[in-house]
């Protein structure tokens, strides 16, 4: 027999959640068993659906409630993919939560009703459940749902039937009907009790579910095997799409420190369990030219749950944030119980899908220089261990980079694109992915600083390039030269998402619009582009 | 008269009774009613919320995975061939049986029936024996007591396969002769003559990939055994009765010890026609083996891997023309990708020969069909089953001879448009009769703005640098029938209960497409009773027997006609009952409003009801439909294989970008013709759903197998369907104001199929855009345009 989630043997703590108010405790639940198969299997609640298996379509959506800054914050995520015991000491909604106790529907439920935006249906409670997060993070907050807003949230739920236009009607319309409030109160309360009871750290639960950055790296160091998760949108798939189980997971998703965002005068710290969502919103509110391509990283599902350390660490060649944070100049910090380092983003890779992390150590930390901050000096080139530093594991306290461009004063004005491409222009994959950030002055390129994505191994700097450009004239020939230097850099192999030759060529054609970008040429770039409507 | 009828079985002396057989016969003058019921609008022609909605919203309505799972519910997962051609030496399963929870594993050995599966072709194992033909192909099914046991232990399977050589493209095949039927040829004039002497010629190759049906509901069979060795078979299908009868040709027993329900699906779109009967068929004969219930639900990217796929296709024509435009010769060659097996790939190969002219007359034409074989999944219904694939070349070749020419496309469009009176046969001998291509054309192109738009968008692409702009109209004309006369045909019943309430079941399914509602809308308009008093309720094969695919467009004409007709006979009963009473001939009473009127009086129609019961008079009854005036001859391709034709057009606007092939679409306006609508809300959702999903086709989703012969997108992170941003801003939807000019219900036309095409105009925006990027030549751009494909049309690597 397969163990039974109620009756069965794993040590685990229970989970515990709020769903319709009440507090939800369940026992005995495989640490890899998904939400969406608490569910739908132990808790026979079929309303929410499995679609793909691996965030991809939203069928699965359900939205989290967690307290952010003393308020409620509402996330859609995909339940087929997201660890049960992830969500302990949250508040859960699904489709079947959402209606009021009269039988009335909420607004996101009459509005899709209204706009005709169910066919088959099997989306649909995804999309309800989209609807449900937007209207509370927005129409509640008397943020207006625009057309582009509806577009970039609900991008991670697929529809086969309608075409998607009532649908995108009905996020328009939810505003327009009778308001639902929640007692927000209420629930935060609740949740409060929640978290002062605590997830019990029994030494031997196969789930470990750590608050404290100390208390993270003690497991790690104790249990080297046991997989280490954040956001689990990739390590969700190794369960659902490789069948594979887990002896004892580390899920650092609730580690304090790990969960927020510095602001620093030159650097943005960001703890390797911030959401994708939340990286982003900070990396675009420095830097907003940023914002296309964020909406573009996955869908809003998948970014609600991924977290920007799960994204680097799990290194994938095609993993979208790193070609931007190599072009940045980002540096990450890994940490153990032995101590900390610091280096460079590029050199955690050691090859397809491996780094340079030691079995206690944890990626703790991603540093991001701020635009207009002080470029980086050139890195030392090697083997990247003469640019790491050791300290006290001491969170909150990390000392300055040696990377830092000492003397700090005025920065230069950088300039940055990133470009991606992809078969679909939402939620989808790079098969190119290439972020190019020159400081030019005086028409001369003084620092490049390039990251690519899906053509190598690993994410890459395109060091050839930069020294191609660095001290050039920035002139079409040097450009046309630095083209060929980028399509001889790299290697790409060809798969299901483009070949080798189509890889190549676009690297280097991304450089030229780069290079007409720069020149201030309009309307060049499919992703900002806007049809000039006829009066 | 508002006496409430007790429904005793001992009431029998009641007054109404004798009142009403005392004027059973009796006609009378009609008279004016005394008053007039209050109005209620009809039911068929509003836009009635889809009649699961509001379960849909809530997360209430059930899907085959949803139903509640009997005690000792085991699970089955799939044994997939690795091998994309190979001789399967043995089958290694004790690794799988020694696990924990697994239960059985079956494979062709354990089929009580027939080892290949009951379809039309009888050339498809159920389970593969000696040899396996795809890399997916299923082996046998692992059973366990829960899903991801099965789909972990279905990996401990063995397989020992001896590789053979493997056809892997239908150019090879072609090559090798590998087909799964025979060629089919279809000639009129002398197209080799025409093209001697026409002004023009030209020769031109076009691919055009397959496509995942990418239902949202993945597939799925969930059989519980009843007793004396009968099958309650739920399914998530498009066609209950063949999963009958390939369940029971499997099982060794006859069609009537198995009972097949489907409430609903969770999308179809063809891939649940056939496809849907393996997963029916591998969990009956596990269940019948284990003597338990067994649910099969496949893991979203062995659905991929397993079944079957729209057909891509490769053309080659050589096209003659004169100096308008005019078409004066075809040849074309169309290879047909069926992958291993013939499943519907005939009437799919044939229907894309009859939409070869799509909108066109073609003269002199001849057209070659070849059906090849290949060691992929097999490919199968979808949406359009070949239209899609017959129009999308003629449309590339009226982009080629526009350009050609020099030319606006649309005007070479138009010049070849069939005509009224002359020009109105098709290539297989069918007159075209309803023909409104003309107007359509000329209405769209007005409200669409296109002469003004193509001259300002030639205009800006010359300033432009990268971005360059297309636009593109095209139109459609899809036949509406089955080709296999003898499917259509349609039942139904029509149940009125005491209480005034109606339930209606018909041969036909529910995937979204609205179906139930438009039965529920004309079944109520012919009570006159409220759309809310009609239930539909789930397919089931022991109450309509052998009906047919829901498919084809159809459903809507057979099912609703059908249901119609049902409704009628009861109304005729109740007309016939009321007319005794009041004294009139059934034909002056009126079904209106909730109101049974006669030009004596008016009753409520519940008070009717009852009054008829009380009276035995039958409250339920059946009905069937066939379509009229339809023939056609199998071995020619000739006749009237269609009762009319849908017709629409479509204009789109796109971008490319010409340093990386990325494209968007801007802008799209849709005139299509759906006769009367019995809902709008519903012929729109479908017009909209079928234009995204053809432009899915033509631009993101690609299908790539790789070189052993693995489909590697096999999931939705990897094989891209449009999502909501892919939607442009302006995508307007107007219907055609005209009733359909056959006897078709409501006067309505099909909406399921015929809008998919009206994407095509996507494509051909495409290539219009990579024109005029490069002027001057010749644009080879094949499909799907993803930014790979659209750069390499451009002349990059």
């Amino acid at each position: 027999m397969t163990p039974h989630p109620l009756v069965v043997q794993p040590a685990v703590k229970n989970i515990r959640f709020i769903r319709k108010g009440e507090v939800v405790n369940l026992g005995n639940v495989p640490p890899e068993r998904t939400v969406l198969e608490l569910l739908r299997e132990d808790l026979g609640c079929t309303g929410t659906k499995e679609g793909c298996g691996e965030g991809d379509c939203g069928a699965c959506t359900v939205v989290l409630g967690q307290i952010e800054n003393g308020a409620l914050r509402f996330r859609a995520v995909n339940s087929c993919i997201r660890l049960a015991h992830s969500i302990d000491g949250m508040a859960l909604w699904t489709v079947e939560d959402i209606a009021a106790p009269d039988g009335s529907l909420h607004p996101a439920q009459q509005a899709m009703l209204q706009c005709h935006a169910s066919q088959c249906g099997f989306c649909t409670p995804g999309f309800v459940m989209s609807l449900f997060g937007m209207y509370h993070n927005h129409v509640s907050r008397g943020i207006p749902i625009t057309r582009a807003l509806a577009q970039e949230e609900l991008s991670g739920n697929l529809c086969r039937c309608t075409g998607y236009r009532p649908i995108l009607d009905a996020a328009q319309h939810m505003a327009r009907l009778t308001p639902v409030v929640l007692d927000e109160n209420t629930l935060l309360s609740k949740l409060e009790l929640l978290a002062q009871a605590g997830y019990a750290q029994e030494p031997d639960s196969a789930y470990k579910l750590p608050y404290t950055l100390i208390e993270l790296l003690r497991l790690r160091a104790a249990h080297p095997s046991a997989q280490l998760v954040a956001g689990c949108t990739d390590v969700g798939l190794w369960v659902t799409k490789q069948h594979r189980q887990f002896g004892e997971i580390i899920d650092l998703t609730q580690v304090a420190e790990l969960c927020h965002i510095e602001d620093q005068p030159d650097e943005l710290l960001i703890g390797a369990a911030v959401t994708l969502a939340d990286a982003f919103t900070a990396l675009v509110n420095n830097r907003p030219q940023l914002h296309h391509f964020a909406s573009r990283f996955a869908g809003l599902l998948v970014r609600n749950s991924g977290t920007l350390g799960g994204n680097i660490a799990n290194g994938s060649p095609i993993g979208d944030s790193m070609p931007l944070l190599i072009a940045l100049g980002a540096t990450i910090v890994l940490m153990s119980e032995r101590g900390r380092r610091e280096m460079p983003m590029e050199n955690l890779y050691t090859g397809y899908r491996t780094n340079v992390m030691a079995a206690d150590e944890v990626l703790a930390f991603i540093k991001v220089p701020k635009a207009g901050s002080p470029h980086p000096c050139p890195l030392p080139k090697g083997n990247g261990v003469e640019a790491e530093t050791e300290s006290a594991a001491l969170p909150g306290s990390l000392a300055p980079s040696p990377l830092r461009g000492e003397g700090g004063g005025e920065g230069l004005p950088e300039f940055l694109r990133i470009y991606k491409i992809s078969k679909r222009y939402d939620d989808d994959i790079s098969a190119v992915c290439l972020a190019i950030k020159l400081h030019i002055e005086n028409s001369t390129v003084i620092h490049a600083s390039i990251g690519a994505g899906g053509v190598a191994a690993t994410p890459a700097r395109a060091v050839q390039t930069e020294a191609a450009l660095t001290g050039q004239p920035w002139t079409l020939a040097t450009v046309q030269r630095a083209m060929a230097v980028l399509r001889a850099e790299f290697s790409p192999i060809s798969d299901m998402r483009a070949s080798s030759a189509y890889r190549s060529e676009v690297l280097g054609n991304l450089l030229q619009r780069y290079w007409l970008e720069s020149q201030g040429v309009q309307q060049i770039n499919l992703e900002s582009f806007v049809l000039e409507e006829r009066a | 008269m508002d006496k409430d009828i007790s429904l005793s079985r001992d009431e029998v002396a009641d007054p109404d009774v004798a009142l009403a057989n005392a004027h059973a016969d009796l006609m009378a003058d009609p008279q004016p009613a005394p008053i007039s019921p209050p109005p209620v609008p009809q039911a068929a022609g509003s836009s009635h919320f889809h009649e699961s909605a509001r379960a849909q919203v809530q997360g209430a309505a059930t899907y085959v995975d949803d139903i509640p799972e009997i005690k000792g519910t085991l699970h089955a997962a799939p044994i997939l061939s690795t091998v994309a051609h190979g001789r399967l030496l043995g089958v290694d399963t004790a690794a799988a049986l020694a696990m924990p929870g697994v239960r059985g594993v079956m494979l062709a050995c354990d089929i009580p029936g027939d080892p290949l599966l009951g379809n039309f072709a009888h050339d498809e194992p159920v389970f593969a024996q000696d040899t396996v033909q795809h890399i997916g192909q299923v082996i046998g099914v692992v059973v366990a007591d829960s899903v991801m046991q099965a789909r972990r232990a279905a990996r401990q399977v063995k397989c020992h396969i001896d590789a053979l050589p493997a056809i892997l493209n239908v150019h090879d095949a072609l090559a090798a002769q590998s087909y799964v039927l025979p060629p089919v040829f279809v000639r009129r004039g002398d197209a080799d003559a025409a093209l001697k002497t026409a002004a023009h010629t030209l020769h031109g190759t076009l691919e055009v990939g397959g496509q995942e049906h990418f239902y949202l509901e993945g597939q799925i069979a969930y059989v519980v055994p009843q007793e004396q060795n009968q099958w309650l078979v739920y399914s998530s299908t498009q066609h209950p009765g063949e999963i009958q009868h390939w369940v029971s040709h499997a099982l060794g027993i006859d069609n009537h010890a198995v009972r097949v329900e489907c409430r609903r699906m969770g999308g179809g779109f063809g891939g649940k026609e056939t496809q849907s009967g393996h997963m029916a068929v591998w969990a009956a004969v596990a269940a019948r083996k284990l003597q338990r219930p067994v649910k099969l639900r496949m893991d979203r990217d062995d659905d991929f891997l397993v079944t079957g796929k729209r057909h891509p296709f490769a053309y080659d024509y050589t096209v003659g023309f004169d100096d308008t435009g005019r078409i004066t010769g075809l040849k074309l060659v169309m290879a047909v990708n069926c992958g291993f097996s013939a499943d519907l790939s005939g009437p799919v190969a044939d229907r894309a020969v009859f939409h070869v002219d799509n909108a066109y007359f073609l003269q002199d034409v001849d057209i070659a069909s070849y059906r090849c074989k290949t060691n992929t999944q097999s490919h199968t219904a979808f949406r359009g089953f070949g239209g899609p694939q017959g129009m999308v070349v003629i449309e590339a070749i009226m982009g080629d001879i526009a350009r050609q020419l020099g030319l606006d496309p649309l005007a070479v469009r138009k010049r070849n448009l069939y005509g009224i009176g002359e020009r109105d046969v098709t290539h297989y001998q069918m007159r075209v009769e309803d023909n409104i291509l003309a107007p359509l054309l000329s209405k769209l192109e007005q409200t669409s703005s296109y002469v003004e738009r193509k001259q300002a968008i030639s205009a800006w692409n010359l300033a432009s640098p990268v971005i360059q702009r297309g636009m593109a109209i095209t139109p459609v004309k899809f036949g509406i029938s089955f080709t296999a006369t003898l499917f259509n045909q349609a039942g139904a019943l029509v149940h009125v209960y005491t209480d005034g309430s109606c339930q209606v079941n018909h041969g036909g399914t529910e995937m979204g497409q609205g179906l139930n509602t438009k039965v529920c809308q004309i079944v109520a308009d012919e009570l006159g009773i409220a759309f809310e008093q009609v239930l539909a309720t789930a397919s089931d094969t022991s109450k309509i027997p052998n009906a047919s695919a829901t498919a084809a467009s159809a459903g809507t004409d057979l099912n609703a006609r059908a249901a119609q007709y049902a409704a009628r006979n009861v109304r005729d009963n109740l007309a016939q009952f009321v007319a005794g009473m009041d004294g009139c001939g059934a034909g002056a009473v009126l079904f209106r409003s909730g109101q049974v009127i006669t030009p004596k009086t008016h009753r409520p129609f519940t008070e009717v009801v009852k009054l008829a019961y009380a009276n035995r008079i039958q409250l339920w009854s059946d009905g069937f439909y066939r379509t009229p005036k339809i023939h056609y001859d199998k071995a020619t391709l000739t006749g009237r294989p269609f009762y009319y034709f849908a017709y629409g057009a479509a204009c789109t606007e796109v971008a490319i970008d010409t340093l990386t092939g990325e494209s968007r679409v801007l802008k799209v306006d849709i005139l299509h013709d759906v006769g009367n609508s019995i809902n709008p809300a519903i012929d729109i959702g479908q017009i909209e759903g079928g234009f995204v999903q053809g432009m899915g086709w033509l631009t993101t989703e690609q299908l790539v197998w790789n070189d052993k012969g693995l489909l590697t997108t096999h999931a939705p992170s990897t094989y891209k369907i449009p999502t909501a941003g892919d939607v442009p801003g302006h995508f307007k939807v107007d219907l055609w104001p005209e009733p359909n000019r056959e006897d078709n219900v409501f006067g309505s036309k099909a909406v399921g199929e015929p809008p998919f095409m009206l994407a095509i105009s996507v494509f051909e925006a495409l290539r219009d855009a990579v024109a005029q990027a490069r002027p001057g030549t010749r644009v080879h751009l094949d499909a799907p345009a993803t930014a790979e494909n659209v750069l390499r049309a451009l002349g990059g690597r």
